[in-house]
C-alpha cells in the first residue's frame, strides 16, 4: 500500500482531495443547513460550461468554473428570492448551461477526453500546479469560514434575530454562494461535475443526522469528507476504477443506513406534541410576503 | 409594575412617518413609553405592528420625524434591546440543540470561531434556567413544542441583559395553558430585571392582568392609552372607520365587527 | 428543406422527437402540478445508469433504460408525497445511481463518444428500430393518460378530497411515476440524461407562467415542446452544432421570454393555481 505514495500523481492527488475535501465538508455542512444542495446541483452544472468554455478557449478549465460559478451565484443573490419560482429558474438556467457546454465541446473538435474528466474528475491527473492552487483556494475558503462562522450559523438558523442583532444577513448571503462557488470549483477537480453531491452533500447530510450539536457535526463532516476521499484515491489506484465512483459509493453507503436508522430513533425519542392550531400553509405564505420577512430557511 | 425613577422616557416617537416603497405604514405617530411598562400592539395584519418594531431595532429608517431610544437614535444591534420573533414551524430535524439556539443570543453576532470561554456555558444555562427550560438544554429544537420554543427565543433575547423587551408575537399558535405560561413568565422576568416589555399580539385577553397600556394601530391611524381605554366601540371605530363593536363580559374583551 | 426529409434519418428523427416532445409536454404539465420536477431529474440520471449498464452487457441502452427507470419509477411511488422537499435524499440516491453509471461507463471500451451521446441525445442517430420503439412507448403513454387524466389532475391538485371521494391517490401516483420514467427514457434519446428537464419540465413551466386554465396550460405546454424541438432539429440541419444544443437553448429562451414578459405585463395575480404540492417549505 505505502509503495503507492512513491508516485508523485498520489501525492498529488492526495494532498489536493485532502485540502479540498476539508473545505467541502465545511461548506457542505451550512449548504445543508441553508437547504441550498439544489442551488449547488445547479451551480456545478453552471461550471460546466464554463469548463467547457475554458478548454474552447485554451484556458485551464479552472479559470471557467470559477468564472462560470462566481457570476451565477452572484446573479442568484442579485435576483432575490421569489420563492415559489426559484427551483425552476435555476434549473433551467442550469439546462441552458448544460446545453451550451455541450456545444462548446462540439466546437473543440477532438477532446472529449476534456469534457469526461469535467464530468467526472480527474484527480489522478492532477498536477503539481493544480494542487498548489486548490490548496491555496481551499485554504482561502476555509480562513473565510472561519471568520464568517458564528455569524454565518446565526444567520442560518435564526435569520430574523441575527439580522435584529446587527448580523448584515443578505450580505453574508451572498458571501455565502460566491464561497459555494469557489468550493464547487475546486470539488469537480476530484469527483467532477456530476457527482458533486458526493462530497459536497454527502458528508455532511451525514454528520447531520448523527449529531445535533453544530461544531461536532462539521467536524464529522470534514472527518467523513477526508475519509471518503482518502480510500477513494486508494481504491483507485489499485482498481481501473475511476476515484469519483469510488467516493460517490462510499457517500452513499455511509449515508443510508445512517438515514435510515436516524429517522426511527427521532420517531422514538418524539415527546408528545400537544395540540396547537395552525394557520393554514397558504395564509402563512401569504402573510410572510405582505409583511416582507423572508423565511429562507428549507426552501 | 414597578415604576423605575430614570432621566425621561425610555422610547420616543414624534411624528413619525415610515414609508415602505411609496406605500405609508405609519403615519404622524408620536407616542412616549416609560422605562418598566408593559406595552400591548395590536392591530389588524399590515397595520405597521412589525415596522414599528423594525424602527425600535434600527432596521427600518423613518421618512420624517424622530425616535429615540434609550436616549440615543435607533441602531443596529443595540445590546440593550432584546428581541424575540414569533416562533414558526421548525422542521423537525432540524440540527440544533435548544442550548445552541439560545446560545446565538450570546455570541452569534461576532466575527470568527471565538475563544473557549468557561463562563459561556454557565450563562446559557442561567438563561434557560430564567425560562424554566434548563432539562430541555439538550434537546433538539424542532422537537419542542411552540411553547417551549418560544420560550427559548425569549431566553436568546435575555442574554444581553436588555432593557428593552420586544416580542413579536409570542402567543401566536399557543393553546391556552401555554400562553398563560408563557406570559406568566414574561411578567416575572420583566418585574425580576426592572425591564420594559413591546410585545405584539391579536388578543389581550391573556394580557389584561400584566398590561400597563395598549396601543393600537389600524389603518394609519393609531391610540394608546390603558386597555379600558383603547379597546372601546368608539376608539376602535374611529381607528378603522367602520363599526366595530366590543363587549366586555366576564372580565374579557370581545371584539366584533373588526379583524384582529 | 422538404429534400430533407428524403433521408432515413431525417424521418426517424422528426419521428420520434415528436413524439417525444407531445408525451412531454402532457407528462410535464403534470410534473410542474406535482412538483416533481427534481424527481424527473433523478430519473433521467438513473437512465444514464441503466444505458450505460445496459451497452456493458451489449443489449440496447433503450432496454436498458426502460427497465432502471420504471424499477426506480416503482420505488419513488411508493415513497410517494415523502419525496417532496427532499432535496438532500434525493440527491443522495441520484449520486449514487451516476456513480454506478461512471462505472458502467468506465469499463465500457468506446468511452468518450458514447457517453457524450448518452448524456447530451443523439436525436439524429437515432435508427429505424429505436423510433418505432419511441412510438409505441409514446402510444402507450398518451393511451394511459387519456384514461386516467380526470383522477389524476384532482389528485394531483388537491389528494386529499380526491382520496375522500374514492380516487385511489397512492395508485395513481405510482402510475403517474411509471409514465414519467417511460418518458424520460424516451426522451433521453433526443437531449441525453443531463437535459431532459428541458424538455419535459420547462415548456410546462413556460405555460404556467403565460395562463391560468388547466387546458389551455396543457395546450401551451406541448405546443411549446414541439416548437422547442421541431425548431431545435432544423436549426442542427442547418447549423454545425449538437441537435440538443438548439433544442435547449430554444426552450430556455421561450421561458425566458415568457418570465420577462409576465414581468412586465403581469396581471392583478397573487395567487396561482392552487398547490398543495408544491409549497416549498416543509411540513
Amino acid at each position: 500500500m505505502f509503495n503507492l505514495l512513491q508516485y508523485p500523481f498520489i501525492q498529488n492527488a492526495f494532498l489536493a482531495g485532502s485540502v479540498v475535501a476539508v473545505a467541502a465538508g465545511l461548506l457542505g455542512y451550512f449548504l445543508v443547513v441553508r437547504g441550498l444542495t439544489f442551488a449547488g446541483h445547479a451551480l456545478s452544472n453552471i461550471g460546466f460550461a464554463g469548463a467547457a468554455g475554458a478548454v474552447l478557449a485554451g484556458v485551464h478549465p479552472v479559470y471557467g468554473l470559477l468564472a462560470f460559478t462566481i457570476g451565477a451565484s452572484l446573479a442568484i443573490s442579485l435576483l432575490g428570492k421569489e420563492i415559489r419560482q426559484r427551483d425552476i429558474a435555476i434549473g433551467v438556467v442550469m439546462t441552458f448551461s448544460l446545453g451550451m457546454g455541450i456545444l462548446f465541446l462540439s466546437l473543440y473538435h477532438g477532446y472529449a477526453e476534456q469534457a469526461y474528466s469535467i464530468l467526472f474528475g480527474t484527480i489522478l491527473g492532477i498536477s503539481r500546479v493544480d494542487v498548489l492552487a486548490s490548496a491555496v483556494f481551499s485554504l482561502a475558503l476555509i480562513a473565510i469560514l472561519a471568520v464568517l462562522a458564528r455569524p454565518l450559523l446565526f444567520s442560518s438558523f435564526d435569520p430574523e434575530v441575527a439580522e435584529a442583532r446587527g448580523v448584515p444577513v443578505r450580505l453574508i448571503g451572498s458571501a455565502f454562494l460566491i464561497l459555494t462557488a469557489l468550493a464547487i470549483s475546486m470539488a469537480v477537480q476530484v469527483v467532477g461535475v456530476l457527482l458533486i453531491f458526493a462530497l459536497l452533500v454527502g458528508p455532511a447530510a451525514t454528520a447531520i443526522r448523527v449529531t445535533a450539536r453544530p461544531g461536532r457535526a462539521i467536524a464529522l463532516a470534514v472527518g467523513l469528507g477526508l475519509s471518503y476521499t482518502w480510500l477513494g484515491i486508494l481504491l483507485a489506484a489499485n482498481s481501473t476504477w475511476p476515484v469519483s465512483f469510488f467516493i460517490s459509493m462510499l457517500s452513499f453507503g455511509v449515508y443510508l443506513p445512517v438515514r435510515l436508522l436516524s429517522s426511527q430513533g427521532r420517531r422514538r425519542a418524539q415527546t408528545v406534541i400537544e395540540p396547537t392550531w395552525h394557520p393554514k400553509e397558504d395564509e402563512t405564505a401569504l402573510i410572510e410576503l405582505e409583511e416582507g420577512k423572508d423565511k429562507d430557511l428549507h426552501a | 409594575m414597578n415604576a423605575l425613577i430614570q432621566n425621561g422616557p425610555l422610547i420616543t416617537l414624534e411624528h413619525v412617518n415610515v414609508n415602505l416603497g411609496r406605500v405609508p405604514v405609519l403615519n404622524d405617530v408620536s407616542l412616549t413609553i416609560d422605562a418598566g411598562e408593559f406595552i400591548v400592539i395590536m392591530g389588524p395584519n399590515g397595520a405597521g405592528k412589525t415596522t414599528l418594531l423594525r424602527l425600535l431595532l434600527g432596521l427600518v429608517r423613518p421618512s420624517s420625524g424622530s425616535i429615540q431610544v434609550l436616549g440615543d437614535p435607533p441602531r443596529r444591534g443595540n445590546p440593550a434591546i432584546g428581541y424575540a420573533p414569533q416562533h414558526r414551524n421548525i422542521e423537525a430535524d432540524l440540527p440544533l440543540r435548544a442550548r445552541d439556539l439560545v446560545g446565538f443570543g450570546l455570541d452569534g453576532h461576532r466575527w470568527g470561531i471565538g475563544r473557549p470561554d468557561p463562563n459561556r456555558r454557565a450563562r446559557i444555562d442561567q438563561a434557560l434556567a430564567e425560562v424554566d427550560a434548563l432539562d430541555l438544554a439538550e434537546a433538539p429544537v424542532g422537537q419542542l413544542s411552540g411553547g417551549e420554543q418560544q420560550r427559548l427565543l425569549i431566553a436568546q433575547a435575555l442574554l444581553t441583559n436588555p432593557k428593552l423587551l420586544l416580542l413579536d408575537e409570542p402567543l401566536a399558535n399557543l393553546d391556552l395553558a401555554h400562553q398563560q405560561e408563557v406570559v406568566a413568565l414574561i411578567a416575572r422576568i420583566c418585574q425580576a430585571h426592572c425591564v420594559t416589555a413591546l410585545l405584539v399580539s391579536h388578543d389581550i385577553n391573556p394580557l389584561l392582568q400584566v398590561t400597563d397600556r395598549v396601543l393600537f394601530m389600524a389603518h394609519g391611524r393609531s391610540a394608546i392609552g390603558a386597555p379600558g381605554e383603547v379597546i372601546t366601540s368608539q376608539t376602535l371605530t374611529q381607528l378603522y372607520g367602520s363599526p366595530v363593536e366590543v363587549i366586555q363580559a366576564l372580565g374579557r374583551f370581545f371584539v366584533v365587527g373588526a379583524e384582529l | 428543406m422538404l429534400e430533407l426529409l428524403q433521408h432515413e434519418f431525417v424521418r426517424n428523427a422528426f419521428l420520434a422527437g415528436t413524439i417525444v416532445a407531445i408525451i412531454c409536454g402532457l407528462v410535464g404539465y403534470f410534473v410542474i402540478l406535482r412538483g416533481q420536477a427534481f424527481a424527473t431529474e433523478s430519473l433521467s440520471h438513473v437512465g444514464f445508469t441503466g444505458a450505460t449498464g445496459a451497452a456493458l452487457v451489449g443489449a440496447s441502452s433503450l432496454v436498458g433504460m426502460f427497465v432502471l427507470t420504471l424499477l426506480s419509477g416503482l420505488g419513488m411511488g411508493a415513497l410517494g408525497r415523502r419525496l417532496r422537499g427532499r432535496d438532500v435524499e434525493v440527491g443522495m440516491v441520484l449520486s449514487f445511481f451516476l456513480g454506478l453509471g461512471v462505472l458502467f461507463l468506465s469499463l465500457y471500451s468506446q468511452n468518450a463518444t458514447q457517453a457524450v451521446s448518452v448524456l447530451f441525445g443523439s436525436i439524429l442517430s437515432v435508427s429505424r428500430q429505436d423510433a418505432l420503439i419511441t412510438l409505441g412507448a409514446g402510444l402507450g403513454v398518451l393511451v394511459v393518460l387519456g384514461v386516467i387524466f380526470r383522477p389524476l389532475l384532482a389528485a394531483s391538485i388537491d389528494p386529499e378530497v380526491a382520496e375522500a371521494r374514492g380516487i385511489p391517490v397512492q395508485r395513481l401516483s405510482i402510475l403517474f411515476t411509471l409514465l414519467l420514467a417511460v418518458t424520460v427514457s424516451v426522451t433521453v434519446q433526443v437531449v441525453g440524461v443531463l437535459l431532459v428537464f428541458a424538455l419535459l419540465v420547462v415548456p410546462a413551466a413556460t405555460a404556467e407562467h403565460l395562463t391560468h386554465r388547466p387546458m389551455s396550460m396543457l395546450g401551451l405546454s406541448v405546443a411549446l415542446s414541439i416548437a422547442g424541438t421541431w425548431g431545435g432539429l432544423v436549426l442542427a440541419f442547418v447549423g454545425d452544432a449538437p441537435a440538443s444544443f438548439f433544442i435547449v437553448s430554444l426552450i430556455s429562451l421561450i421561458y425566458f421570454s415568457a418570465r420577462i414578459y409576465r414581468h412586465f405585463h403581469s396581471p392583478r395575480r397573487y395567487r396561482e393555481l392552487p398547490h398543495p404540492s408544491r409549497e416549498v417549505t416543509q411540513k
